[in-house]
């Protein structure tokens, strides 16, 4: 597993969802503290290619060795690309969440909603 | 590691060779049709009757259960069963009672069911009973199947149930099984539900509101009035869990707080053998309007205009039921021994049964502050908790790397059985702590006692409990291997 960190260079939704924005699209994945909190990940299921997902709402579940959770969307838009290798190796979202263990790419639909998410040190305030 | 019965096997071994017949045999195909006749013998394993004794004998001595040690999943997973239940199922009146036997020539077995239904009644505080459903969650679907009969025969289509976020992992999964659609209520900082968010979400599209008293958190929702108000206002019904009931039996009633519909957990409170998949039963509850739903067959006692011995049948008539939840009550030796248990304790021992879980509950609480543990393990909702409590590992976490998984396996080296963990999930590291009111004040006290030490301990020295258990028959299991490569096959 490894170790806390939260990367400068990513936003933050307070349901402990990362964003890395590029121009118009965006990478999601889920903390460090949210795969902490969730132990040992076994199952996730991307959406499917073309789906359209709405800032602040669940837009897959990821299940680990104690619960299955809902997965928050920090920005709205269209999924244009999903890590198909979460399927096989869900365990990279322990190893690796900023990297390896991303989760979708999504065309953003609306970029003020940036506004919104905290920097690194703002969301690690928010975990005491 | 064991070898499986199959992995002892030795082709042509026996344990029991029967007498040569001395009735002429017929062929099979004749007596059974050829296309129901497997093509290839049963793989069955071989093994002489020694080594099946001591296969499964050696099997059982690694197994942990009530009758080993201190338990405290609690009456959650079961509470001790009294062993004069086993006598009195096994009275061959209840043992060896037919499925199909013809209701005329089973009227002990139905007088039992139909007196058990009115003891469930009382309970409850609701007057009708159904004793179809095969097991909490089955109650449940049945409870929301009612409630959607209750709605459609009014003429309302409503979409939503409403739980709490403490909620059972059941509640849900029925309501997304009966077809409803999840809404979920916030919990307020004393553990209850928060009033204001069931008023924002409560409307005529909310066809119930599933409930559990005292909650997951082991707490008693003193609002519980106020809710049956709001979820009544907009014609919606209110679904007791019960999961907890072991908390208030004779104390207070399900129906009196205003729900609607009810169900029991006959192996939590009513003490039933539960796990290995046996027979189970959740029996339902219900007030007058949701009568007409119940599921049939209804256990009834009928009284002769004559002035005859009453006596008890099957009732199939009944227009606007659910229908069947089940082919056959084959689950009744369950029954016997929930209505043993009613009937030995009786009306003020139930009351006294509900009374020593709480105080067990609130002892062992006590204890544990006593012993020191709050700086680790804090409650996680400082208030008079009912039969059950929940600590939080986060400080333990933070503090000493060990997290509350590490406790629950260090606990197994104690000969003790963890506690429920990581549930409720809105408690971080949660341990759900519930004795029940069978174990003794020594027992807590050495429960206590335990917990304090694998703190010490893993104060000096983290990796023990990070890397326990160090004495049970197998070792810390790959959870996360388990879940997503299971073994379940034996290969032959």
């Amino acid at each position: 597993m490894a170790d806390e960190s939260y990367p400068d260079d990513l936003l933050y939704h307070p349901e402990h969802d990362w964003a890395r924005v590029e121009g118009d699209t965006a990478t999601f994945g889920i903390t460090w503290y949210a795969q902490d909190q969730l132990g040992e990940v076994v199952f996730f299921e991307p959406p499917a290619v073309g789906t359209e997902i709405g800032k602040d709402d669940a837009y897959t579940e990821v299940e680990s060795v104690k619960a299955v959770s809902d997965v928050v969307a920090p920005l709205s838009g269209e999924v244009i690309e999903v890590n198909d290798e979460l399927k096989d190796s869900p365990e990279a979202i322990n190893d690796d969440p900023y990297g390896a263990g991303w989760m979708v790419k999504v065309r953003l639909s609306d970029d003020s909603e940036t506004d919104g998410l905290l920097d690194a040190a703002a969301y690690r305030a928010t975990l005491g | 590691m064991t070898q499986t019965i199959f992995e002892i096997s030795q082709e042509g071994r026996r344990a029991f060779v029967p007498p040569a017949t001395d009735v002429p045999e017929r062929p099979l195909d004749e007596l059974i049709p050829a296309r129901l006749l497997r093509s290839e013998p049963a793989r069955l394993p071989e093994v002489a009757e020694p080594e099946i004794v001591r296969h499964y004998n050696r099997l059982s001595k690694r197994n942990f259960d009530l009758d080993t040690g201190f338990y405290p999943l609690g009456s959650c997973t079961m509470k001790h069963n009294p062993k004069l239940h086993e006598r009195v199922a096994a009275l061959p009146g209840n043992a060896r009672l037919h499925p199909a036997q013809n209701p005329r020539r089973a009227q002990g077995a139905l007088e039992l069911m139909w007196r058990l239904q009115g003891a469930l009644a009382e309970i409850a505080g609701l007057p009708h009973v159904s004793l179809q459903p095969s097991a909490g969650s089955h109650g449940e679907l049945a409870g929301v199947l009612l409630t959607r009969a209750y709605h459609e025969d009014r003429g309302e289509t409503r979409h939503k149930v409403l739980t709490p976020d403490t909620a059972h992992g059941t509640n849900p999964a029925t309501v997304t099984m009966a077809g409803y659609e999840l809404v979920k209520l916030a919990s307020n900082a004393d553990g209850g539900i928060d009033l204001d968010d069931l008023r924002a979400k409560a409307d005529e599209d909310v066809a119930c509101l599933m409930l559990t008293n005292p909650n997951t958190l082991g707490l008693f929702d003193p609002d519980i009035e106020e809710i049956a108000r709001i979820v009544h206002g907009v014609g919606a019904t209110l679904y007791y869990d019960g999961a907890n009931l072991n908390a208030i039996v004779g104390v207070c009633r399900p129906g009196d707080m205003g729900f609607d519909i009810v169900h029991f957990n006959l192996h939590k409170t009513f003490t039933q053998p539960h796990g290995g998949g046996g027979p189970g039963a959740g029996p339902i509850a219900v007030s007058e309007r949701i009568e007409p739903y119940l599921p049939r067959p209804q256990v009834v006692r009928r009284t002769p205009d004559n002035g005859g011995e009453p006596t008890f049948d099957l009732e199939y008539d009944r227009p606007k039921s659910i229908g069947r939840l089940r082919g056959f009550q084959g689950n009744y030796g369950v029954f016997v021994r929930s209505y043993a248990y009613i009937r030995s304790l009786g009306a003020e021992g139930l009351k006294e049964m509900s009374e020593i879980a709480v105080l067990n509950a609130n002892y062992l609480l006590a204890r544990l502050r006593e012993r020191g543990v709050a700086e680790y393990l804090p409650v996680a909702y400082d208030r008079l908790c009912m039969h059950e409590f929940v600590l939080s590992g986060a400080p333990m976490k933070r503090d000493l790397k060990v997290k509350t998984l590490d406790l629950a396996k260090r606990l197994l080296d104690h000969g003790v059985h963890p506690p429920t963990v990581y549930f409720p999930l809105l408690v971080d590291e949660a341990l759900l702590i519930e004795p029940t009111e069978t174990e003794t004040k020594e027992t807590l006290d050495a429960f206590a006692d335990t917990i304090a030490e694998i703190l010490r301990e893993a104060r000096e020295d983290p990796t023990i409990a990070q890397t326990a258990p160090h004495t049970t028959p197998v070792r810390r299991l790959d959870e996360a291997a388990a879940a997503k490569r299971p073994v379940i096959r034996q290969p032959l």
